[in-house]
């Protein structure tokens, strides 16, 4: 299994090298990718830089082109295209029918990857993005079990890349309009969920904490409560008589416990989340799956996951928690 | 204009279905989409009684349409969905790209749903060379992006905008319904059955936000157009779509065809839940 890395930066790029991923992923500055944050991403140059960097040391690079344009500004997602094209990279990550209507026709040699920002969680819909668009590769929404990877993968056109570590989309991607609902900016429309911009945080007099998006109150803490980021499927809401985590806890997705299965149901790549993280984070992360990988290829009867590596990737968690989202049904 | 009634995303049973599909019948509905778009394990309707449905319908002067589930995980749904447009007699609304394939594959012509996005010309263009003949507007676009499409829609596409009702926000593998009665998805026991339009899901402050409706998150408030009818019509959007709610769906069909008739339209607020919403039309966040 390949190991693709996030990258927000040129330090996390080299982290995620030095630290043995087989592949980095990489956005440009602006909204053609989902992680359209301040001070995130790379500029000509710095892609330039970064390339070179990754490419000397024979590792990969995508780039995520994985937002949806609409008619008034669709030649800002062509000239990201072209700009990837230009660069000579290993991949394109494309959500977009029309982006990837347009890839194929202009640079039809491009490898083209499908985003789990496409939604395509069977194997009819990755016939449909193999048969118009010649994709190689399509990263599944983090919604599937274990048992329905498997199915897909050996059903599928192309082959298939799955998320290994990191936050976690409780809801399909792509298909998910509930920030732009309460802000109205989209992972699809802006390339950010809960954007920083809607967000107030709000310390009340009894040292309680109040988050909060656009005004819609995501969750209260009382002192002393390490208060989140508001990301608003993972507050804490009344239904019925209850107040809990109505959607989603803050966790994040671990699959250490699931690698062996992962691994025989044929996934050819193991994506991390979290351009947006530091290159701390992307140390840690790419250190401890390269390791985990490794421990499995050598070893796939005898693989256990080490103490060691569960410890350094809870620290690295959201809220220290981790899960194994859907894989695992019982999550479901 | 015409108006359509969007699939039934709400769990209801069989008498409940039918009643419904009776005051529709009667309705100034034009168009009506049949099947289940959100949960494989409500049956209420088999395939062949909702195509026997979808044939009474058309004898009371409906054009019918049959729409296919938006979230295919297992290899038996994805069975499931081949078999509706495999014997469908009656156009199929694609709800994913599954569906529009194995349709285009066959050469059948074929809609698409809200939940296929569909966000700039060249993906519509894509999709009618394929054989798509009506899209639904995404639900999360604004007026400004509607006009745009439409000055470079290919011929023969209809534009449908959903005009009225919760809007489906999201699709999730997790049954929320099932989370807020602290049972696994696997033994739901059916509880979307206890929730005729969903749950609502409010702020700690008691906003009313969103609406759990099984592994469906939708708004709380109900979108509203009703007031951009006659734009719509300058826009050439050809279709409404109404969203089936428990109670006042003909009322509000009823309303929608006094708006596009130019006639006093009744005030539709009491007829929503808990308050309207048209935040995404004006290009603002969608609840406001």
């Amino acid at each position: 299994m390949e190991l693709v890395c996030p990258a927000g930066n040129l330090p996390s790029l080299k982290a995620a090298v030095e630290n043995g991923a087989d592949a980095v992923y990489i956005g440009f500055r602006d909204d053609t990718n989902a992680r359209h944050f301040a001070g995130l991403n790379f500029n000509d140059k710095r892609a330039h830089d970064a390339l070179a960097y990754a490419r000397s040391r024979g590792v990969k690079v995508f780039v995520a082109i994985n937002t949806f344009p609409q008619p008034d500004n669709f030649g800002r997602w062509r000239e990201a295209v072209d700009r990837a094209a230009g660069l000579n990279v290993d991949a394109l990550i494309l959500a977009d029918m029309g982006v990837m209507d347009y890839a194929r026709e202009r640079w039809p040699e491009l490898n083209l990857h499908l985003s789990v920002q496409a939604s395509a969680t069977n194997p009819d819909a990755l016939a449909f993005y193999h048969r118009h668009f010649g994709i190689r590769r399509a990263v599944l929404p983090r919604v599937l079990s274990v048992k329905q990877v498997a199915q897909v993968a050996a059903n599928s056109p192309v082959d298939v890349e799955v998320f290994g570590f990191g936050s976690l989309c409780v809801m399909v991607e792509g298909r998910c309009l509930l920030s732009s609902y309460a802000t109205g900016q989209s992972p699809n429309t802006f390339g950010a969920c809960s954007p920083g911009a809607h967000v107030k945080y709000r310390e009340n007099l009894d040292g309680s904490m109040d988050t909060r998006l656009n005004g819609v109150l995501i969750d209260h803490y009382e002192a002393g409560e390490n208060a989140g980021y508001p990301t608003l499927c993972k507050g804490r809401f009344r239904v019925g008589g209850n107040i809990y985590y109505a959607i989603e806890e803050p966790t994040s997705l671990n699959t250490l416990d699931v690698l062996p299965e992962l691994r025989a149901a044929g996934v050819k790549a193991l994506k991390v989340e979290g351009r947006q993280r530091s290159p701390a984070y992307v140390t840690e992360v790419t250190r401890v799956l390269r390791a985990a990988i490794d421990a499995l290829n050598a070893d796939p009867e005898g693989f256990r996951p080490q103490g060691e590596w569960m410890a350094a990737l809870q620290k690295v968690s959201e809220g220290a928690q981790t899960t194994l989202g859907a894989y695992h049904r019982s999550w479901q | 204009m015409k108006i359509s009634v969007g699939p039934v995303l709400y769990y209801w049973p069989e008498d409940q279905l039918r009643a419904f599909y009776d005051e529709i019948a009667a309705s100034a509905a034009d168009i009506v989409y049949l099947g289940e778009t959100v949960c494989s394990k409500r049956r209420s309707l088999n395939l062949s009684q909702w195509i026997e449905l979808g044939r009474k319908l058309q004898d009371a002067g409906k054009e019918v349409v049959l729409s296919t589930l938006t979230l295919i995980e297992a290899a038996s749904e994805q069975s499931a969905m081949r078999r509706i447009c495999d014997d469908s007699p009656f156009l199929v609304e694609a709800s994913e790209q599954g569906a529009i394939d194995y349709l285009a594959q066959a050469g059948k012509h074929f809609a698409s749903g809200p939940s296929v996005n569909i966000y700039n010309p060249r993906s519509l263009q894509l999709l009618a060379k394929l054989g798509l003949k009506r899209w639904v507007f995404p639900l999360e676009l604004s007026r400004k992006t509607l006009a745009a499409m439409q000055q470079e829609r290919p011929d023969g596409v209809e534009t449908e905008v959903f005009a009225w009702g919760r809007m489906p926000l999201a699709y999730a593998a997790r049954c929320f319904t099932a989370r807020a009665h602290d049972l696994p998805k696997d033994d739901c026991q059916l509880r979307c059955l206890d929730y005729s339009q969903g749950q609502v899901l409010r702020t700690r402050e008691d906003e009313a936000f969103l609406c759990l409706n099984g592994i469906q998150t939708q708004s709380a408030k109900t979108c509203n157009l009703i007031g951009e009818v006659a734009d719509m019509r300058e826009l050439g959007v050809d279709v409404l779509r109404i969203s089936p709610q428990p109670r006042h769906t003909g009322r509000i069909i009823q309303a929608f065809r006094a708006a596009i008739d130019d006639e006093p339209v009744p005030a539709l607020e009491p007829m929503a839940a808990v308050g309207t919403c048209d935040g995404y039309w004006r290009g603002e966040a969608g609840m406001q």
